[in-house]
């Protein structure tokens, strides 16, 4: 799982009213090489939530210097971009699992997939 | 994209509305024509009612009402299960102006709405009525206790103390149940004769029992009594009462409200009686020691009408299927009266007898293809059993036949802007997660064997179910169901799935869905799935394809099946099984897919995506990915032939169509690990224990490895896949009801329906 998918995961636990952005709990984590696109890696950015990227980052040990604010005129600050890219697309979760942030629900992360499958009590 | 067909709901009389209904109405015909039934264009008498069936939940009363209000009503006949009614009314001139009022109305029946569409018919066919009698030694007698009886029964029941010991009363999983008398223990199937209950018999009973004596249907005052109480959609699994616990004749009297009982016979028979209210069932010899019985937990009965014009019915003979309606199940209480039997028996029936060296256990009942769910219980459970473990089993073989992406559906993903968010739902091994790589495309199915390929292949994906999907609300630019919702078993459940891939869109953004479709000819063209019969019949001579048809189909008569769907109707409503690469005789079916077992280690063409595929890791004996060694009976020639094939067809996939073309949601939620690594090897003797072997041989040969033909070849398991075929328009239908999304176009591509919307 990479950063990116994390950005777009959610709970939905029945009940859970602020399920985002998922814990990460990691047992296992790598960093993959990627070609870098800059062009692409903008146009993702105004797609994510850029604080639970941070913080999801922060939390594997994985920032590589990324800021916590988004940097105005990003697309043109390859620098950024390069940051970016790793943390969103290099970086990936192995093995772990998400965690609802108010249910406690723990969803396992294995061979680098997330298991979101509910319970049918939790439908 | 065409945009032909429209919102169901625009407004009436456009030209578009008429254009609509006039296609609609030729697809309800192409369904009669499945169906054998044959239209007419002149007026008659008598109307058939598409979508104005039982199948769709439409009551009796509810569409007498409507078709009376048009005329007098001679007859209506509802057959059980399927989605039409007919109607026959007095004069021509009724049935003209129902044609008129009713044609593309819509009904409202619970949560759903259907749209009714009427034609006319010369004769209304009773097909299947052939009578079913009671099993041997059956008795019904109905009316047998008052009200007054029936009042003071039920309050000697004392339900308030709960697991108290002089009853023995026991909330079970599906029912409660009270013993009297004797405690009967469900761990043993048995009685402790020497352990009588405190409390015997309640005096309330006393004078029933005496007068069941008095009328002869039982010799011998009974000294055990089980009181059963069913809520609404709960039941009790057939079982046999244990011969050496009780005397032959088991007395049961219905209290509070009335619910099918089946009844069914070691040889496959299965006959559904009808207990109404306050009756008594006489179980006696062979209904009592060799038939099973059971209640299917359901909310609703389908029980004959109480309709003043078909009088001579049915006391409780479902077979009867012409005026049958459905019953919402209420609360009912049954008193089963038993006497405790103190010698061994000795009955005529040694199969079912314990006594005799049979076992305790209730007889399982036979098996059989599973019914069409009811309740949305009953479909997860079908699903769970005909989608996502069939998946997970065959997941590599059925990422070897989905290699090519359909190119509308290519199209599609090729015209979204760059740095769109995209997601897949239902993505099977993710052939269409890297179609356009300018987009953020994230995927997720049910099945995580084939979540596991996308992984292997470098893709976003993560496991989860197509009703409940874990991204946020409004945040996909586009998303797309290919071949996944024609897996959900009520279209409550569609309609669910229509809704969970709208919340994920941005307003603005578009999805794509696709279901198979009824209709696999469609404007004179034969789609590639009927197309590959033919074919294959045609250049075959030696030709297995064919027998291995015949195979499935004597199979299916001759086991469990009792029956491939013939456009009659199943017993007991149990869906029908398709053969493969015909047409459809019924919208909700079982598909077969049949794996191979054996590898075809030939070095033959890894083609495309395939080669990577031997790349992945921990598969051990990989090579079965090949194409034709792959791909068991009729398969095998195919995918041989497909790449050639391909360069020209306008087919988008002719492998995707091959069993259909679903890639889609399936996926049983355990062993992740194993599943996805499953070797077909071991996939094979896993289907022998699994209810869906027994549903189709399991020894089809594989006859057809053609021109690059595998002598070693081994059996093929064939695992059968639920699915609900669309009809034309019930797509557009389907997607009319979630608000706040429009239809934008809709197309018929090589048998599949398929639908653009539009989130506001």
């Amino acid at each position: 799982m990479k950063l990116l998918t994390h950005n777009m995961l959610t709970s939905h636990v029945k009940g859970v009213t602020k399920g985002y952005p998922l814990l990460i709990k990691a047992t296992e984590v790598k960093v993959n090489e990627v070609e870098f696109n800059p062009e692409f890696v903008s146009r993702m950015i105004p797609k994510l939530e850029w604080s639970a990227l941070v913080q999801a980052a922060e939390g594997l040990g994985h920032l590589h210097e990324l800021p916590a604010e988004l940097t105005p005129d990003y697309e043109k600050n390859e620098e950024f971009l390069k940051k970016a890219h790793r943390v969103l697309l290099e970086v990936e979760v192995i093995e772990g699992c998400l965690q609802c942030p108010e249910s406690g629900r723990e969803f396992p992360i294995s061979r680098g997939i997330p298991n979101m499958l509910l319970n049918e009590d939790e439908v | 994209m065409d945009s032909s067909v429209g919102n169901v709901k625009a407004a009436r009389r456009s030209k578009e509305e008429k254009k609509l209904l006039r296609k609609q109405i030729k697809a309800s015909h192409t369904l009669l024509r499945h169906e054998g039934i044959g239209t007419v264009s002149q007026p008659t008498k008598s109307l058939v009612v598409a979508n104005g069936g039982l199948g769709n939940g439409v009551s009796r009363e509810q569409l007498s009402a409507a078709l009376k209000e048009m005329g007098e009503v001679e007859t209506l006949v509802m057959p059980p299960h399927k989605p039409y009614a007919f109607v026959t009314y007095r004069s021509e001139e009724s049935a003209q102006k129902a044609h008129v009022h009713l044609n593309g109305q819509h009904m409202e029946c619970g949560e759903n709405s259907v749209t009714l569409y009427l034609s006319f018919v010369n004769s209304v066919a009773c097909q299947a009525e052939v009578c079913v009698s009671l099993p041997e030694g059956l008795v019904l007698v109905e009316d047998f206790v008052s009200a007054e009886e029936e009042a003071l029964l039920l309050a000697a029941v004392d339900w308030s103390s709960t697991n108290d010991d002089v009853t023995a009363q026991k909330a079970l999983k599906h029912r409660r149940v009270k013993h009297y008398g004797y405690e009967f223990r469900y761990d043993n199937n048995n009685v402790d004769k020497d352990k009588p209950l405190s409390a015997g018999l309640p005096k309330e009973c006393m004078h029933i029992l005496e007068r069941c004596v008095r009328n002869g249907h039982i010799d011998i005052m009974p000294d055990q009594l089980t009181v059963n109480q069913y809520q609404s959609g709960q039941g009790i699994p057939p079982h046999v009462d244990t011969h050496s616990a009780f005397e032959d004749t088991i007395l049961s009297l219905s209290l509070g409200a009335k619910a099918v009982m089946e009844f069914r016979h070691p040889d496959g028979r299965v006959v559904p009686v009808v207990l109404p209210e306050r009756s008594l069932l006489v179980m006696k010899g062979e209904s009592r020691y060799l038939w099973s019985h059971g209640i299917t937990p359901r909310k609703f009965d389908m029980v004959p009408a109480c309709d003043p014009q078909s009088p001579a019915v049915i006391t409780s003979d479902l077979s009867y299927n012409s005026s049958l309606t459905l019953n919402k199940r209420g609360t009912r209480t049954s008193l089963t009266f038993r006497k405790i039997r103190h010698a061994p028996c000795c009955c005529a029936f040694p199969s079912a007898c314990d006594s005799q060296g049979a076992p305790s256990a209730p007889l399982p009942s036979p098996p059989s293809p599973p019914s069409l769910p009811r309740c949305h219980a009953d479909a997860a459970r079908l699903e769970e059993e005909y989608v996502h473990r069939v998946y997970d089993a065959i997941a590599s073989h059925f990422s070897s036949t989905r290699h090519s992406p359909w190119p509308r559906v290519c199209h599609f993903l090729s015209s979204l802007p760059p740095g769109s968010v995209l997601a897949d739902v239902g993505c099977g091994n993710g052939k269409y997660l890297g179609i356009n790589p300018k987009v953020i495309a994230v995927g997720c199915d049910r099945s995580s064997a084939l979540v596991q390929i996308c992984a292997e292949r470098g893709y976003q994906a993560f496991v989860s179910d197509a009703l409940s999907v874990p991204l946020r609300t409004a945040t996909c630019d586009a998303c797309i169901s290919i071949a996944v919702i024609h897996h959900f078993s009520t279209q409550v459940r569609r309609l669910a799935a229509v809704r969970e891939l709208v919340r994920l869109l941005k307003p603005g953004g578009r999805a794509l869905i696709y279901v198979w479709a009824l209709e696999q000819e469609y404007n004179q063209q034969k789609s590639k799935y009927l197309k590959d019969y033919d074919k294959e019949h045609a250049e075959n001579h030696h030709i297995p394809t064919d027998s291995a048809l015949e195979d499935i189909k004597e199979a299916g008569n001759h086991s469990c099946l009792g029956h491939v769907s013939e456009g009659n109707q199943v017993p007991d409503g149990k869906l029908s099984v398709h053969i493969n690469r015909t047409a459809f005789n019924a919208q909700d079916l079982l598909v077969p897919w049949h794996l191979k077992e054996g590898k075809g280690k030939k070095g033959e063409k890894e083609a495309g995506e395939d080669g990577k595929k031997s790349k992945r890791k921990g598969r051990s004996k990989k090579t079965s990915d090949n194409f034709s060694s792959s791909n068991p009976n009729s398969c095998a020639k195919f995918t041989a032939g497909l790449d050639s094939d391909r360069a020209t067809a306008s087919d988008p996939d002719p492998v995707s169509n091959l069993d259909s073309e679903p890639k889609s949601s399936p996926g049983l939620d355990s062993e992740p690990a194993s599943g996805s690594n499953l070797d077909v090897s071991d996939t094979a003797p896993r289907s022998d224990s699994r209810s869906t072997a027994c549903l189709a041989p399991d020894t089809v040969q594989d006859f057809s490895s053609g021109p690059q033909s595998e002598p070693e070849s081994s059996p093929a398991a064939v695992f059968h896949r639920y699915y609900h075929v669309f009809q034309q328009g019930e797509l557009e239908q389907l997607c009319g009801q979630v608000s706040g999304v429009k239809v934008q176009s809709s197309y018929h591509d090589q048998g599949n329906w398929c639908v653009m919307l539009e989130k506001d």
